[in-house]
């Protein structure tokens, strides 16, 4: 078998300045499915996930991210990943079973950016709505907004975010597929990292406020999906930062916006598929623009100076 | 049978943006910040235009509004009492002056000068 260690992005938990409000925006405009509840927080998932949750809202008075949480193969991986990261000097904490909601023991670490990263080993399977023996290709599930299939990727904004390569390379098993060089050639603006075989599970940009998120990013089967997710954003006046366009980096095409508490999602399709034997990819300064945009070849104000 | 023009014109008022010289009418039901962007106007820095980045506080002078939650990472409670909110959470029912006051904005690693795109002709 391939794909050991860490398998993927499972969930994230993200801050929502009103509740109702947030559940409703990702129920019928981005077309999750809800899948609990609790005293102080609701639960998604894309309608093709087949645990419980991926997105966790929880009502913060303010935006941005509580947490961003790996799966991993099993309880023997979740255990040696945490011997791994604490004889590497990362100090981790267990947060018990049932925490969230059908999800098993989680191992939470910071990590040299600010961000607190989880992995965990159990969550319930709910299925995606269809059985499991003679399946249909799509369900009712799947035609509710703008219907992504799964959370597919973040990146998150911070410090240090050479260390953060290490710690995800050296001892979670990532590796480096792309990577946008800042002026002098040699120190990153930003690294694009994969578990997988996609593109990136996780990216990071050089920044000096620590622990901030740019994007949670929500896969799509195609562009023409894309395009109708954006055809949807103008019918409910979602605010839109960017697009649909195409990126340099991993080729996937995009819209960014902002749910209804300022934080930043993406609709995301494609990127190409990915190898750990593959040398990475390289941008250069001067052509950073091109890089995070493909078409409109420069940068947006709102990239690198509106995150939560 | 059609209904009257003028049930699809909104009062509006009047913004004017302290220290840009800017002023622009905003429809009440529109943000400030919206209302702004709809004119073409620059003069307050446009973010997630709903309440969570905080790029687009700006203290309100005179004049009175509504507002909708915003980030309170971005917008304490007492600045709240001196009338320092986030444009995009604040909907005028008067005309208004506004100072733009964004909170300093930390950044990493020299990052590309960004001249902002040259205004609709």
């Amino acid at each position: 078998m391939g794909l050991t260690g860490v398998l993927r992005p499972g969930h994230m938990q993200l801050k929502v300045l009103d509740l109702d409000e947030a559940v409703e925006f990702y129920s019928n405009v981005v077309g999750l499915v809800q899948t609990g509840r609790d005293a102080t927080r609701a639960y998604f998932k894309g309608w093709d996930e087949r645990d419980h949750h991926s997105l966790i809202l929880r009502d913060a008075g303010e935006a941005g991210m509580d947490f961003y949480g790996f799966k991993v193969l099993d309880d023997a991986t979740l255990s040696r990943l945490e011997a791994d990261l604490n004889n590497y000097g990362v100090t981790t904490e267990r947060i018990p079973a049932g925490d969230l909601l059908e999800t098993g023991e989680r191992v939470r670490f910071e990590i040299p950016s600010g961000h607190q990263i989880e992995l965990y080993s159990q969550k319930t399977d709910v299925g995606n709505g269809s059985s499991y023996v003679n399946p249909p290709p799509w369900n009712a599930s799947s035609e509710v907004g703008i219907a992504p299939i799964r959370m597919d990727h973040a990146l998150l904004y911070g410090p240090d975010i050479e260390k953060v390569q290490a710690l995800f390379v050296d001892v979670l098993g990532f590796y480096l597929v792309e990577h946008i060089l800042l002026e002098d050639g040699v120190t990153d603006l930003a690294i694009w990292l994969s578990c997988s075989t996609k593109a990136h599970d996780i990216a990071l940009v050089r920044n000096e406020e620590p622990g901030k998120l740019h994007h949670t990013a929500f896969l799509l089967e195609s562009w023409e999906k894309v395009l109708r997710a954006a055809d949807l954003m103008s019918m409910h006046k979602v605010s839109i930062d960017m697009g649909p366009t195409r990126h340099g980096v991993t080729r996937g095409t995009t819209i960014y916006a902002f749910d209804n508490s300022g934080n930043r999602f993406e609709t995301f399709c494609g990127g190409y598929q990915s190898y750990p034997d593959w040398a990475p990819l390289t941008w250069t300064w001067d052509e950073v623009g091109t890089a995070v945009f493909y078409h409109d070849r420069q940068l947006n104000p709102a990239f690198l100076s509106v995150y939560t | 049978m059609s209904a009257p023009l003028a049930s699809t014109v909104a009062v509006a008022h009047t913004i004017t943006v302290a220290g840009s010289g800017q002023q622009f009418t905003c429809p009440e039901g529109k943000s400030v910040l919206v209302g702004m962007e709809h004119r073409g106007g620059r003069s307050i820095q446009v973010g997630c235009r709903n309440g969570g980045c905080g790029v687009c506080r700006v203290e309100v002078l005179s004049g009175t509004y509504t507002s909708k939650k915003m980030s309170k990472a971005h917008v304490t409670e007492s600045d709240l009492e001196r009338n320092i909110v986030l444009s995009c959470r604040i909907f005028p029912t008067s005309d208004l002056v506004v100072r733009p006051c964004p909170l300093t904005q930390v950044t990493g690693a020299p990052i590309p000068q960004i001249d902002a795109p040259a205004p609709p002709t």
